[in-house]
């Protein structure tokens, strides 16, 4: 089977995950405690109000034929109507995860900077002090809340040193990149201790490997040695432990969006809670969902391209 | 044989010396992470137990007259913008946080050990269906949907532990159902099996108490990362109320005066950073305790 079939049997795999996503997204309005309708549209709704809200959302029909609305609406991007902004839910959700796919990006670049030449030094320099402090140090950062993180981040570099903005997304490409600096570095820290231990756990076991020692033997640089033998094995697992990270780096820009008061989707979701604009809560999380998705099958795609071993 | 060599090795075995085999005692007393975690962890449930003793002060009295003082001796962590004594607070903080942490792991676990397990040891359409919603919930990032649940179902701890128990099953389910599918074609459990032993039994009685390992020191981790949640949704409103001296609410309220009175948020997230520190050394020591070949 070549990579074209692997691709395309990944993409037919995505499928049930896919009916799955959009049924647990469902079931979450019906889950509200009393009528959804009523709690969409608030107490003082009307009664016809209420009665038009419940026919368009289907809820006098079986719960099939709800969910088969839901999913026709669904196949024509039609996520509902915003209640709190009264203009279809993707207008907004769409204009909104620019921020969040900036702040996405942004920390997956800083992650690898800071976990890369960490993990490799931390190996190369297994159980000098530097391998313990850093090891230490990931220990602090892995248990510490991410908006605590940021909040500290906000009191030490925005407000003593006044070196990076306090809140807001900022002007232009430098704007926007000074003013994402400490909300991805915050959500990077979280992620990188992880990495970094892998990545330092897997140079070890490869550099116990046979085909090291020979490289070793015969008598290439330490150098070239590390670059072409070593690190190329080492960071593969550290790509696909990369991309499972992703979902946690989307849950974190949630939070750290609502920290560094950015317009972002994941400041969007939590904004719908409290305004009960359930039609944005609702397409927000599928959209979450189907970003962890997608870059689960691009690291899969990318794994197949990094390690010729894998079998298709 | 090569076990023997390398355990005579360990144990010096080069010098000829025969040495007493170690106890389960002795291996604990030497692993330095498990002991100095279990420590702490002992005396943080004493401070969590004992906190309306030793605190100084009522963690909800207000004193208006004292409002926003930074740490001082008579108010080692300072006090906040209601005069309410930051350290008494935090003291009272751990009964809740470390109760949180506790309750939220143990549905997950339970959901997870029992459909793990039963996926792994029948296979067949139910190993399917199980498999197939872990992929479901696992596309979801794991904060994001225990918030929607939340938001669906109301703010507070008791729908947090209802959405925890939704979400966090499949962890632990993908664990033991990879551990029983090694396990379950091993000799022991042939021979059982061969003994005329019935399935639930051989799931018992030799099964679990041989995949379980690995799950007890995730969920060791995990108590940490619900301590971590409830405070991220105190955070956004979604998790314990004011005046509650949960050190998620604690940290959000002092988020106002962070320019002026910094004591205010640092020191319960502080809290929680030593927690968590104290249960990964926990969590590293038993992985080292309970698996020493996969050190």
């Amino acid at each position: 089977m070549g990579r074209g079939q692997y691709i395309l049997r990944r993409l037919v795999q995505m499928i049930p995950v896919l009916i799955g996503v959009t049924i647990i997204i469902f079931a979450l309005i019906r889950a509200i405690p009393g009528d959804p309708a009523v709690a969409m549209l608030g107490d003082r709704a009307t009664n016809d109000a209420i009665e038009r809200m419940r026919e368009s959302m289907g809820l006098n029909e079986p719960l099939y034929v709800q969910y088969w609305y839901f999913v026709r609406d669904l196949a024509q991007f039609d996520l509902g109507t915003s209640t709190r902004y009264d203009v279809p839910v993707s207008e907004i959700l769409f204009a909104r995860l620019k921020v969040s796919l900036s702040v996405v990006l942004f920390t997956t670049v800083l992650t690898i900077l800071i976990s890369v030449p960490l993990g490799i030094l931390a190996a190369l320099k297994k159980d000098s002090v530097f391998d313990n402090i850093v090891r230490s140090a990931l220990m602090v950062t892995l248990v510490m809340p991410s908006f605590w993180m940021g909040i500290m981040f906000i009191i030490i570099f925005s407000v003593k040193l006044g070196v990076f903005p306090v809140s807001g997304y900022g002007q232009g490409f430098f704007g926007h990149i000074r003013h994402l600096f400490l909300p991805s570095l915050t959500v990077s820290l979280t992620i990188a201790p992880i990495l970094i231990r892998a990545l330092r756990n897997s140079i070890l076991e490869v550099l116990e490997l046979d085909y090291v020692k020979t490289a070793r033997a015969k008598g290439l640089t330490e150098r070239t040695v590390m670059t072409v033998h070593v690190l190329r094995n080492a960071l593969i697992p550290a790509v696909t432990l990369l991309g499972i990270s992703v979902g946690g780096l989307m849950g974190g820009t949630v939070i750290t969006e609502k920290v560094f008061s950015l317009p972002g989707a994941g400041a969007l979701l939590i904004d719908s809670i409290t305004a009960r604009d359930y039609a944005m809560l609702q397409g927000a999380t599928l959209i979450f969902a189907f970003m962890v998705i997608m870059v689960n099958l691009a690291t899969d795609i990318l794994y197949s391209f990094l390690d010729p071993r894998v079998r298709f | 044989m090569s076990v023997d060599l390398s355990r005579a090795a360990e144990l010096g075995g080069m010098s000829g010396a025969v040495r007493k085999p170690r106890t389960t005692w002795d291996r604990m007393r030497h692993n330095r992470n498990l002991m100095l975690g279990l420590t702490l962890f002992v005396a943080l449930v004493l401070v969590a137990l004992l906190a309306p003793v030793i605190a100084p002060y009522d963690p909800l009295a207000l004193d208006f007259t004292n409002a926003l003082q930074s740490p001082s001796r008579d108010h080692l962590f300072g006090t906040d913008n209601l005069g309410r004594d930051i350290f008494s607070r935090v003291l009272h903080g751990a009964r809740i946080d470390l109760r949180v942490g506790i309750i939220s792991v143990i549905s997950p676990f339970i959901i997870g050990l029992v459909l793990g397990a039963v996926s792994g040891f029948y296979g067949g359409w139910w190993d399917t269906i199980v498999m197939r919603l872990v992929d479901v919930v696992q596309a979801f990032p794991f904060l994001v949907l225990v918030i929607a649940i939340v938001a669906v179902r109301g703010p507070g701890l008791q729908n947090m532990y209802i959405a925890v128990a939704l979400v966090a099953w499949v962890v632990y389910a993908r664990l033991v159902r990879g551990e029983v599918l090694v396990e379950k074609n091993k000799e022991y459990v042939q021979a059982a099996r061969a003994l005329g032993g019935s399935d639930w039994r051989i799931m018992r009685h030799h099964l679990l108490p041989n995949v379980i390992t690995t799950s007890v020191v995730y969920a060791m981790a995990d108590i940490a990362l619900y301590i971590l949640l409830a405070a991220a949704l105190s955070f956004l409103g979604l998790g314990a109320k004011p005046p509650a001296p949960e050190w998620g609410v604690m940290i959000t309220e002092g988020r106002q005066y962070i320019t002026t009175a910094w004591w205010l948020s640092a020191l319960p997230g502080l809290a929680i950073v030593l927690t968590g520190i104290i249960l990964s050394l926990i969590g590293d020591g038993l992985a080292d305790f309970l698996r020493p070949e996969r050190r």
